[in-house]
């Protein structure tokens, strides 16, 4: 592909790309184009989310009126509505395994990163498209796949996997001991294959774009923090995924061929199986391999998005932009020496839970930084309530919330009485999986208009805002008493004990909130697709941005820039410098263009800038000549 | 009926959207907003922050005050009491961060709402402020760690030599409880020897495993040291213990366990909770499959007295079903009768 060369600045690929005809199938289905790969992403995330959330409310149907007739939901669940109205006990764990999964990985992960590092990351670089164009479209059809595998595995006879999201064995090793790890657990098996793929697939595109397909001038200290975590987010996931692969391998073997990786000494269904010598915590230690580093690709790319959205809107630098990328390169590193902290009582060694501890709560420190920063970012500001930005201040609220309740897990002393109880529920559903999702909507109303060339109408972004932020609270933060009482997860019904048999009424009210705020993400949708035909067309820059993505056009072809690549002179962050007269210069504006603001350090950069432009017009002059 | 119903209340959903959405648009159009940088909701917004957080901290404040006794449930082991305490100070240490930061977080978007012709501060970074807020965490951090290992490391430390060994075995979907009867020891078990009369897989050929009997309370004695030992029989479980502040994974193929010193009967525990039903409980808190939420065992708490005589009115395994030696190797099974003999 002639894109590759992007980084000399003056090529002529894009007229080559205007030159052939995009039909249907090319344009919308199996395209190469790294924006409408994007929205591919971010559309079948949208659907997933739609179908995860339903989940949720189903369970939690079960969990707040559990008295309830379920029978009108017979249409829909068929015989997973017993004769009595009320819903299989298996079909329970069912529902929540998928939903886990299903918001995990569909939504937060290739939801998330699938969109915005596909969208943004040519566009914020000065690239004209990925390093490979057909890789990315493979990265989405394996997801595509993958999500039609496990959409069909939720109308098996059986059911769709049952042991959690985790998916530990021997449980879902084992047909006899759920229905669920049957055929439904084969189907989860492969569709996480081929998720994974695509997950490698996107994830060596992203870093090798960020690598080498900069525009020139664009410095890895000059790029987005957006840029950065999509960066690190590729690197965590590129690292860990195959672990992944290789724990769901070796639970192939042994469902199938009769290994005993993970199995030992299990008398089940009246017969003793042949298996001895495996063991189940090495799947947990392999799985959390993944499954931690997993917790930052979901969260990352959310604190990139956020970064650039505050710091636009808050008309300020992002405080402390080199503290924020070492912030990120410790979590990135951290993230995969923390694994264990899911293991405190899973009867490993008592000295690795030290180890461990020390170091998770070591991971806490970079997560303060960032909040810090985040916060002196908004003081002394001039703030423009956007929804993005909204969405992006509560996001920062349940990195908080989620992220101090994080050290009372990561003390294994104190995990002792919470783990697996509703106190983790809440811990993470906060932490990763309101602030991912908070994340993900600050994106879409940022660039919703670099998407659709149309704007998404304000007002009902700040309707959806405030619902959404109070809902989110109203389910979440009542868990954490819930949690402190000791209630477990994953239970149907909690009747069966004593000192789980009350907060009736609070579970009632967290599953009345989950509805409502389920339900007002329809006013999103929306929003979403009729802003997409009907919306006011976008002007050009509208939030005023500095970063390379508002030079395209409005709705920018194949190739990105009509013309030449714009080169870029400075960081994204210059928002109401002393002295310019408007309160953002471009990073396509030159140091030298602006005298009246440059700081000291940067009179030096503008000698060696004029050098730059110079030898630049006599290869300019080469270049023409030679034609 | 019900799907129509359901059809019809999202169409009325979507047409109110609608609706919002028209309307506020021709207002919008009406007062010029559009072309503004920040129309008048940038104040709405903005009072909004501080709404909420002043509403939501006195809902916090009201709701985490009058439930305390509900959700702290009463201790009744030694170490629940220090992990308890630990609890309670880094609820401390991060409420207070969390208070702190919300209130900035909040008040910020109020008091630096955008102001046509104010401009914000330039001001991109400050290396000691940096520093100050990595070292500051880092060493309160370091505090509770080290609180929190001191603990672990004790009431992970091998269990003292005298304390009862009571066996937990976890499978779908209860527990079976085994003690190790007058020797303290338990006798071995084999999973390949499981079955309708043994379903514990006990191997009888170990002389320890002569004396162990079965109960479906686990009895234990208030000051002195008990030691769960915790299998699985067929998928992962958790022996979930809430009052005791203990759980522990059950393994298939690798025993765990746990040990604890209960510090109240449940004739003492009854008084203090007024509530004469009370019983200390299990709970299995790893997924193991439908039946999950139903794994409850009782653990009574009694007198040292009590549970002397108690364990003295106990028959084993094999008084109760002397089949279960019936074809053992004939030396042994001498010692099995007479174990039997001396204790019908
Ligand atoms: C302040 C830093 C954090 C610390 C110290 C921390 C600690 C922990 C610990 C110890 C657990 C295990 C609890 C248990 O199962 O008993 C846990 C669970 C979890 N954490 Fe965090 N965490 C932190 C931040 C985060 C972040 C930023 C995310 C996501 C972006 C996250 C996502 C999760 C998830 C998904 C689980 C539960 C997984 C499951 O059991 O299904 N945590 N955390
Ligand atoms: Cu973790
Ligand atoms: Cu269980």
């Amino acid at each position: 592909m002639a894109v590759v060369n992007t980084a000399t600045h003056g090529d002529h690929a894009h007229e080559v790309h205007d030159d052939h005809h995009d039909n249907f199938i090319t344009k919308y289905i199996f395209s190469t184009d790294h924006k409408m790969i994007g929205k591919q992403f971010l559309v079948t995330g949208i659907f997933w989310a739609l179908i995860g959330g339903f989940l949720s409310i189903l369970f939690r149907l079960q969990l707040g009126f559990p008295e309830m007739d379920m029978s009108f939901l017979r249409p829909i669940l068929g015989g997973w509505i017993t004769e009595t109205g009320e819903l299989d006990q298996n079909f329970y764990l069912a529902l929540v395994t998928m939903h886990g999964t299903i918001m995990v990985f569909f939504v937060l992960t290739a939801g998330l990163s699938g969109t915005f590092s596909n969208f943004l990351i040519p566009l914020q670089i000065g690239a004209r498209d990925m390093a490979s164009g057909f890789m990315n479209m493979l990265s989405y059809w394996f997801f595509f796949v993958s999500g039609l595998i496990m959409f069909a595995s939720l109308f098996l006879e059986k059911g769709p996997a049952g042991g959690g999201w985790v998916v530990y064995p021997p449980l879902s090793a084992l047909e006899q001991a759920i229905p669920g790890s049957g055929m439904g657990m084969t189907l989860w098996l492969i569709a996480m294959v081929f998720f994974i793929a695509s997950t490698l697939l996107g994830g060596i595109n992203y870093i090798t774009t960020i690598i080498n397909m900069r525009t020139k001038g664009m410095t890895f200290a000059r790029l987005p923090l957006t840029i950065w975590s999509f960066f690190l987010t590729a690197v965590i996931g590129l690292l860990s995924f195959p672990v992944l692969f290789a724990a769901a391998l070796l639970l192939v073997f042994d469902r199938s061929f009769g290994t005993s990786f993970y199995l030992a000494d299990i008398y089940i269904g009246g017969e003793a199986l042949p298996h001895t010598g495996g063991s189940p915590v090495l799947y947990q230690h392999l799985f959390w391999f993944l499954g931690h580093p997993e917790v930052y690709i979901v969260l990352l790319p959310a604190l990139g998005i956020t970064s650039e959205v505050i710091a636009t809107n808050s008309r300020k630098p992002i405080f402390g932009y080199k503290a924020m990328i070492i912030s990120m390169l410790g979590i990135t590193i951290l993230s995969f020496v923390v694994w264990a902290h899911h293991m405190f009582v899973s009867g490993m060694n008592p000295f690795l839970g030290s180890v461990f501890m020390f170091l998770t709560l070591i991971i806490a420190v970079p997560s303060a930084v960032k909040v810090f920063n985040y916060l002196t970012t908004l003081w002394r500001g001039n703030l423009i309530f956007t929804p993005a930005m909204l969405f992006s201040i509560g996001l920062v609220s349940f990195f908080i919330s989620g992220g101090l309740t994080g050290i009372f897990l990561g003390n294994s002393a104190i995990d002792i009485q919470l783990h697996d109880t509703y106190f983790v529920v809440a811990h993470f559903h906060l932490v990763m999986g309101s602030a991912s999702f908070f994340g993900l909507m600050a994106g879409v109303y940022h660039w919703f208009p670099k998407m659709f060339g149309r704007m998404m109408d304000s007002k009902l972004g700040y309707i959806h805002f405030w619902l959404t932020f109070i809902g989110v609270y109203m389910v979440f933060f009542p868990m954490h008493y819930i949690g402190i009482a000791g209630f477990p997860r994953r239970y149907y019904s909690w009747t069966n004990f004593d000192f789980a048999n009350m907060y009736t009424d609070l579970n009632m009210f967290v599953s009345i909130a989950a509805i409502v705020t389920f339900a007002a993400q329809f006013i999103f949708l929306f929003n979403f697709f009729y802003s997409m035909y009907k919306g006011r067309k976008a002007p050009h820059n509208p939030w005023r941005s500095n970063t390379l993505e508002w030079t395209t056009p409005i709705n920018p072809g194949h190739g990105n820039w009509p013309g030449e690549i714009p080169s870029v002179y400075r960081w994204p962050y210059d928002y109401s410098k002393p002295g310019s007269a408007a309160d953002f210069i471009p990073q396509t504006v030159p140091l030298s263009a602006t005298p009246e603001s440059n700081l000291p350090h940067e009179e030096e950069l503008v000698k060696l800038e004029k050098q730059i432009m110079a030898e630049e017009g006599q290869v300019l002059v080469a270049n023409e000549s030679n034609k | 009926m019900y799907g129509f119903l359901i059809v019809l209340g999202l169409l009325l959903l979507v047409s109110v959207i609608w609706m919002v959405y028209r309307v506020q648009t021709l207002v919008s159009v009406m007062k010029g907003s559009e072309k503004k940088i920040a129309s008048g909701s940038n104040k709405v917004n903005a009072a909004m922050f501080m709404v909420f957080l002043i509403l939501s901290f006195i809902l916090m404040a009201w709701y985490s005050v009058k439930e305390f006794d509900n959700y702290q449930l009463p201790i009744a082991s030694e170490h629940g009491q220090i992990t308890d305490n630990l609890f309670w100070i880094t609820m401390a240490v991060t409420g207070f961060i969390f208070i702190l930061t919300h209130i900035l977080l909040f008040w910020f978007p109020y008091k630096y709402q955008y102001e046509e012709n104010k401009r914000a501060a330039y001001y991109p970074d400050n290396n000691k402020l940096e520093i100050i807020w990595t070292l500051v965490p880092a060493l309160v951090l370091t505090v509770l760690v080290i609180s929190g290992w001191r603990a672990w490391k004790d009431i992970t430390s091998p269990a003292p030599e005298n304390a009862h060994v009571i066996e937990l075995l976890g499978y779908q979907f209860a527990w079976d409880i085994r003690y190790a009867g007058q020797d303290n020891q338990l006798g071995r078990h084999d999973f390949r020897l499981t079955n309708a009369t043994n379903s514990r897989g006990v191997d009888f050929t170990d002389e320890n495993a002569l004396d162990d009997f079965e109960s479906n309370r686990v009895v234990i004695p208030k000051g002195e040291p008990v030691l769960f030992r915790i299998r699985a029989r067929d998928v992962l479980h958790s022996v979930f213990a809430p009052h005791m502040r203990l759980k522990m994974d059950a393994v298939p193929g690798m025993p765990t366990r746990f040990w604890f010193t209960p510090t109240k009967t449940t004739a003492e525990m009854r008084e203090e909770t007024g509530n004469p039903e009370f019983e200390y409980e299990i709970a299995c808190t790893e997924v193991c499959g439908s039946g999950h939420f139903s794994m409850r065992r009782v653990i009574e708490v009694v007198t040292p007295e009590e549970y002397q005589q108690w364990l003295a009115e106990q028959k084993p395994f094999i008084v109760q079903n002397p089949d279960l030696v019936a074809n053992l190797p004939a030396d042994k099974k001498k010692v099995a009768e007479i174990m039997i003999e001396e204790n019908k």
